[in-house]
């Protein structure tokens, strides 16, 4: 009895330090989480409140001049990783349905492994092909188009996005699937109808979700948009318009005078970052809340 | 950002070059007698074809040097070398006072460059006046029929803020006038000349030394954009290349910036196709 007090208090012991590592970590991760932020404000902070207060939020990005307006930038990024997700999500769903029942399933696999493999492909090789490849093309078809533009850039970032769409979606709809095609078969739906009318509708918050987290991959990549889009800081009014998004900005005016207003801008823009970013985020858990 | 490493497994080619040269040149390879370790190099991209060919030769001689040359831009040639991540940091224009007094640098001017028009050899306009390039840059002119060529919009490029060449062109060749907001933006010169070089209605800039035959440098005003020209002040659009230390420098990159400085490096400056200065 006493030897099974003892082991009672090991183990109790054992218990404790775990769930004190767990609770440490967790509260590590936190705090990590909320540094950045902190950070971030606080930098971003006296850019708002600078001597022509607003100016970081305006469409006129000038430094020269003094307009240091990153709007047109957060507009470019929103209009491309919207682009980018009208594209990859039809053709997602659309891949996920022949993977779960329409294509015979050597082709599935087949299929599945060269999504699996797109996973592993470096964004900068997407982008680079893409510079040798896309933007003549786009250049020869649209005349008055340098081929570094939204269009290209919407492109190719679909083409970034589309494993983690096709990814997030198979699992789920393989399930719905499999438990409702014995008795959609009975009823006498062939397996098109079947996955139109009942599978794909009891997946939609699968499909919502693999939309929100690829929308916040294409709203938070970097080089696509640098090495595609032209950079040029505009409203993104046409798809044949060169554009830049938050991200490219960042990229390319981190290396001006550091303490400059140009410099200091960047918080403001990797603030909106976060914010989105964040919003994406609550999103995402809401939906999946749903769906348990 | 483009990083180049120079590593000495290619280099053995060059030793005959260079015992041939020794004899001559014996003055310069004792600066690195006894010298060993790394020197890290970023900044301008403009500096990078001088770097790399100094590093090239110092290191066939010296093997227990180690050099790197990155590029990054004037702006990140100014960060680098103010936070101490590398020992020497390349500006394709002079620091200003905010930044010489933040970090406590030294600059070395060693060469001057000019920064040219450059469009596609495809590209049949074959002379430009100043006003025309000003106009083309504001969006004024935005076809290639206003200027003589073929019926074709204009492509703009242009370079990011951290450019020194940007800098240099906006103030002596746009007379610090406007961009067009539409222009394309690249990252380096090396970025620059692919984008122009493939593109047939691209019009862009880029410093003499990256002129070959994969772009074509139309004349402006009538002279046309040659080290000689630049040397002899008849053309007007250039600048000073700069390597800047934090601090006085010391070691090997005090050998370092001497032989940039000395007649080894005006010939390799020279034929980077920049103009050394004595």
């Amino acid at each position: 009895m006493g030897e099974d007090g003892v082991c009672r208090n090991e183990n109790r012991l054992v218990q404790a330090t775990w769930l004190g590592a767990l609770y440490g970590s967790t509260g590590l991760c936190a705090l990590a989480v909320a540094a950045v932020f902190a950070f971030l404000l606080y930098f971003a902070a006296p850019v708002f409140w600078a001597d022509n207060a607003g100016s970081v939020l305006s469409l006129a990005w000038r430094p020269l001049d003094g307009s240091f307006g990153i709007l047109s930038m957060a507009a470019a990024s929103l209009a491309l990783a919207v682009s980018a997700m009208l594209v990859a999500m039809p053709a997602g769903i659309g891949i996920c349905c022949f993977t779960c029942g329409l294509g015979p399933p050597m082709a599935a696999r087949l299929v599945l492994g060269l999504v699996r493999f797109m996973t592993s492909i470096p964004t900068v090789v997407y982008g680079f092909v893409s510079v040798f490849a896309l933007t003549p093309i786009i250049q020869a078809v649209f005349r008055g188009s340098s081929g570094f533009c939204w269009l290209t850039a919407g492109l190719t970032l679909s083409l970034l996005v589309l494993p983690t769409v096709v990814l997030l979606l198979e699992g789920p709809l393989r399930d719905a699937w499999e438990h409702t095609a014995l008795a959609a078969s009975a009823l006498g739906l062939d397996a098109s109808r079947t996955l139109l009318h009942v599978a794909l509708p009891r997946a939609r918050r699968s499909i919502a979700a693999a939309a929100v987290l690829g929308f916040s991959r294409a709203i938070g990549d970097t080089l696509i948009a640098l090495m595609l889009a032209g950079n040029a800081p505009q409203l993104p009014l046409s798809p044949l318009d060169s554009i830049r998004t938050l991200t490219a900005h960042i990229a390319l005016v981190v290396s001006t005078e550091s303490g400059s207003r140009a410099y200091n801008s960047l918080f403001a823009a990797g603030l909106l970052l976060l914010g989105a970013a964040t919003a994406v985020n609550l999103i995402l858990r809401r939906l999946l809340r749903k769906t348990a | 950002m483009r990083i180049l490493i120079v590593s000495r497994a290619f280099l053995p080619s060059l030793v005959c070059l260079l015992l041939a040269a020794s004899v001559a040149m014996a003055g310069e390879r004792d600066r690195f007698a006894g010298l060993s370790g790394n020197l890290d190099i970023a900044g301008g991209t403009a500096h990078i074809p001088v770097m790399k060919e100094a590093a090239k030769r110092i290191m066939t001689a010296n093997p227990n040097i180690r050099i790197t040359v990155a590029g990054g831009g004037s702006g990140v040639g100014v960060q680098q070398v103010g936070e101490g991540l590398v020992a020497i940091g390349n500006t394709g224009r002079a620091l200003t006072p905010g930044e010489t007094e933040k970090y406590g640098l030294v600059s070395f001017p060693f060469a001057i460059d000019g920064v040219a028009v450059a469009v596609s050899p495809d590209n049949p306009v074959a002379a430009l006046t100043r006003a025309q390039v000003r106009d083309i840059f504001a969006g004024k002119v935005r076809n290639w029929k206003e200027l003589g060529g073929a019926d074709a919009p204009i492509h703009l490029y242009t370079r990011d803020e951290a450019s020194g060449t940007r800098e240099v062109f906006w103030e002596k060749m746009l007379g610090k006038g406007e961009v067009a907001t539409a222009a394309n933006v690249v990252a380096s010169n090396g970025a620059m000349k692919t984008a122009v070089a493939k593109d047939k209605d691209a019009i862009g800039y880029v410093g003499i030394g990256f002129i070959d035959k994969t772009i074509k440098a139309p004349p402006l005003d009538g002279v046309a954009p040659t080290q000689e020209n630049a040397a002899s002040g008849q053309y007007p659009i250039t600048r000073k290349l700069y390597m800047n230390t934090k601090g006085k420098p010391q070691g090997l990159t005090e050998a370092f910036i001497a032989y940039i400085l000395g007649p080894d490096g005006a010939v390799m400056s020279e034929a980077a196709g920049y103009i050394p200065i004595k």
